[in-house]
């Protein structure tokens, strides 16, 4: 028998949960509270009260070409990162599983990135991508003007693209790192016995068992995407040039810190929220109903 | 069809040696059984043949050719996996013609020839399963299924039979024989599974510690046993063994009581010596106490099989079988005789273990190969 403690009153379960029922309360509920009662009225900017404006606030959003643009900025970065970070990822963890079986030390090595705050990254990549001193001068040295994310909205985009994969491709690594290692050797070897060269056991044996983390990670960096962008934008690129990094997430801050839209920004944050909570009932629903081998 | 050369084969783990110089020669077409107790190096061997293990010394020859450095996919061997290693991902028919799709084998074709697999081994109701849908015995026949399709030039088993219950193990082992008779392939067949090794193989290979022990028939292997480890590992229940000396009158002494007159002339540099004798539990008698002749013994405890039974006796502290096949009129802790036949008994060197043949014709310390 497992031995556990028991409480006879409810009053000392209860106690011991407050904590972190308070932090969730208050860093979770109240704040989304706040938000969807911000967005069902209007505020005034200088105090005197909310008044009920009931959906107004999210026609004028579906109505303004702005929003959509932040929105199809979002799904262009969202696809963008997350098909970099998880090819990089996966052709990484690929080659690694075969040269490095056994190996823990580069695990934590490829983690680190994920670690970094997204702000200390965006500011770094602001360094490494700058046009006039960064890596990439020397491209602006023979062809100038070629690349310049301060003016041209592709390359900014690409930049916070790139900025962003690059701490999601190690968090993506390792967890295809460890699916590939799930896998049993015997498999490996009866592909081999069965005639088949590296390339195609990957392609036949080790993506097929992939697949349960593939659509994993998906809905992670996706959704991720679309939440931990903001530090890299604000560092980075604040959005510019001409709105052109201006993602959903962005636009948030931007409207309701800058612009005091308060309303607006909460409807926003409602919608993200809902894309978010959608694409994770996605997840869970394909994760269940996902064939498992075993 | 293909005969396998191993020579002077050797494996190493970083520096841990475990295999030491194999030899052995297979025929084409001949079933060969590796026998030995776990952890010995069959799997590691049977792995070098496959090509998937590298060979750390040694040569080892495949239809005339050094395969020593070729991928598994050049040598033209299948391989029936303990655990089966099917695709968990593939039905049964694509399990079975994943080698041929690898081969290029235009579809019509491959599924003609998964059909006719699937009915050698049983399997054509269950082509459209997933592996996981499957028993235990239907899945050993899709790892069967899976070797044969390609028509290798070499069969290998790693153990194939030793997750399926009892029953099943003796259909198989039968259905395993069938087949060979019929594809005739060289195959190579590692067991732990004694009655398995003698029922399946024209040869066995009993090996221990990285060494092979013995090569013979099963019933060389059973009747004249090379060494003393050979002597113990075949055969249920094992062989009894007693350690003694020869006397000046050419008769085993275990102890004060229990003495055997052995047979033909002795060499007298051999008096005095520590050996080994070995009995059979069959080739034992049990008589009434004190008929002349037997060893005194007391019976520990009886063990019955159906058809026979076995009756463990102790010579003071040294257990010691011996196989009835009539119903046993003793009781544990009667005092017993057991009567051996000097013709069936088997002498082992003290020392090295191995086989003393005919103790007239040598040297006082065999050497062990
Ligand atoms: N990758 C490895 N690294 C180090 N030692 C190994 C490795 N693989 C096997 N060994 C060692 O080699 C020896 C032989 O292993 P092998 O798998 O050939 O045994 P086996 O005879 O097949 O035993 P079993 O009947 O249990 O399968 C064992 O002592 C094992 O510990
Ligand atoms: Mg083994």
């Amino acid at each position: 028998m497992e031995k556990r403690a028991t409480f006879s009153s409810t009053t000392i379960g209860l106690l011991f949960a407050a904590p972190m029922l308070v932090l969730i309360f208050v860093f979770f509920y109240w704040p989304s509270g706040q938000a969807l009662y911000w967005a069902f009225t209007l505020e005034q900017p200088w105090g005197g009260g909310n008044t009920w404006v009931g959906l107004q606030n999210f026609r004028q959003l579906l109505m303004d070409p702005y929003y959509w643009g932040a929105i199809s900025r979002s799904m262009v970065f969202g696809l963008g990162a997350t098909s970099i970070a998880m090819g990089v990822a996966l052709l990484l963890a690929l080659f690694t599983d075969r040269e490095m079986r056994g190996h823990k030390a580069y695990r934590s090595i490829f983690i680190w990135p994920y670690a970094i705050a997204a702000p200390a990254l965006g500011l770094a990549f602001r360094f490494i991508l700058a046009p006039e001193a960064g890596f990439l001068s020397l491209i602006n040295q023979i062809w100038p003007g070629l690349w310049n994310p301060a003016l041209d909205g592709t390359d900014a985009m690409i930049a916070v693209i790139v900025a962003f994969s690059w701490k999601y491709i190690g968090y993506n690594f390792i967890f295809f790192l460890s699916a590939l290692q799930s896998i049993p050797r015997s498999l490996i070897e009866a592909a081999a016995m069965d005639g088949s060269g590296p390339m195609r056991r990957m392609w036949d044996i080790q993506l097929p068992l992939l697949t349960p983390t593939l659509f994993f990670l998906l809905v992670i960096n996706i959704t991720e995407s679309f939440q931990d962008s903001f530090g890299i934008v604000d560092i980075m690129t604040q959005g510019g040039p001409a709105r052109a990094t201006e993602l959903m997430v962005y636009k948030i801050y931007f409207d309701g810190f800058k612009g005091l839209d308060y309303s607006g920004a909460a409807a926003q944050s409602i919608i993200l929220m809902g894309l978010v909570v959608l694409l994770t009932i996605v997840q869970f629903r394909f994760v269940e109903r996902r064939v498992h081998y075993k | 069809m293909s005969s396998i050369a191993i020579k002077g084969v050797k494996k190493a783990y970083a520096k841990n040696a475990v295999v030491h110089g194999v030899d052995l020669e297979i025929a084409t077409g001949e079933f060969i059984v590796i026998l030995g107790p776990s952890g010995c190096g069959k799997s590691t061997l049977l792995r070098m043949i496959a090509g998937l293990e590298d060979i750390s010394g040694g040569e080892i020859w495949i239809d005339g050719k050094l395969v020593n450095k070729m991928e598994p996919r050049a040598r033209g061997c299948a391989m029936v996996f303990q655990n089966y290693a099917l695709y968990p991902h593939m039905t049964v028919a694509e399990n079975i013609g994943y080698a041929l799709k690898v081969a290029g084998v235009p579809k019509a074709e491959r599924m003609k020839r998964v059909a006719a697999t699937a009915k050698v081994v049983g399997l054509e109701a269950f082509l459209d399963r997933r592996p996981a849908a499957l028993s235990g015995g239907q899945r050993q026949r899709v790892a069967m299924g899976r070797a044969i399709v390609r028509e290798p030039k070499v069969f290998l088993f790693d153990e194939p039979l030793s997750n399926l219950d009892a029953k099943l193990r003796v259909a198989m082992r039968a259905e395993i024989r069938r087949l060979h008779r019929r594809l005739g392939a060289t195959s190579v067949f590692v067991t732990h599974d004694q009655t398995e090794a003698m029922t399946l193989g024209d040869r066995l290979v009993v090996m221990n510690g990285g060494r092979i022990e013995q090569v013979g028939t099963p019933a060389e292997v059973y009747n004249r046993p090379a060494t003393r480890f050979v002597a113990n590992f075949v055969g249920s229940p094992s062989m009894n063994l007693m350690e003694g000396s020869i006397d000046r009158h050419g008769v085993f002494v275990y102890d004060e009581q229990r003495r055997i007159p052995l047979p033909g002339a002795i060499d007298a540099r051999l008096v005095g010596h520590k050996v080994t004798l070995g009995v059979r539990a069959e080739a034992a008698r049990l008589v009434a106490a004190g008929t002349p002749g037997s060893l005194p013994a007391t019976v520990d405890f009886i063990e019955e099989l159906g058809a026979g039974r076995v009756v463990h006796t102790d010579f003071d502290g040294l257990s010691f079988a011996v196989a009835l096949s009539d119903p046993a009129a003793f009781e544990t802790g009667d005092t017993v005789g057991v009567m051996i036949d000097p013709a069936d008994v088997h002498l082992f060197s003290a020392e090295s273990g191995a086989r003393i043949n005919a103790l007239a014709q040598l040297p006082p310390v065999p050497v062990a190969s």
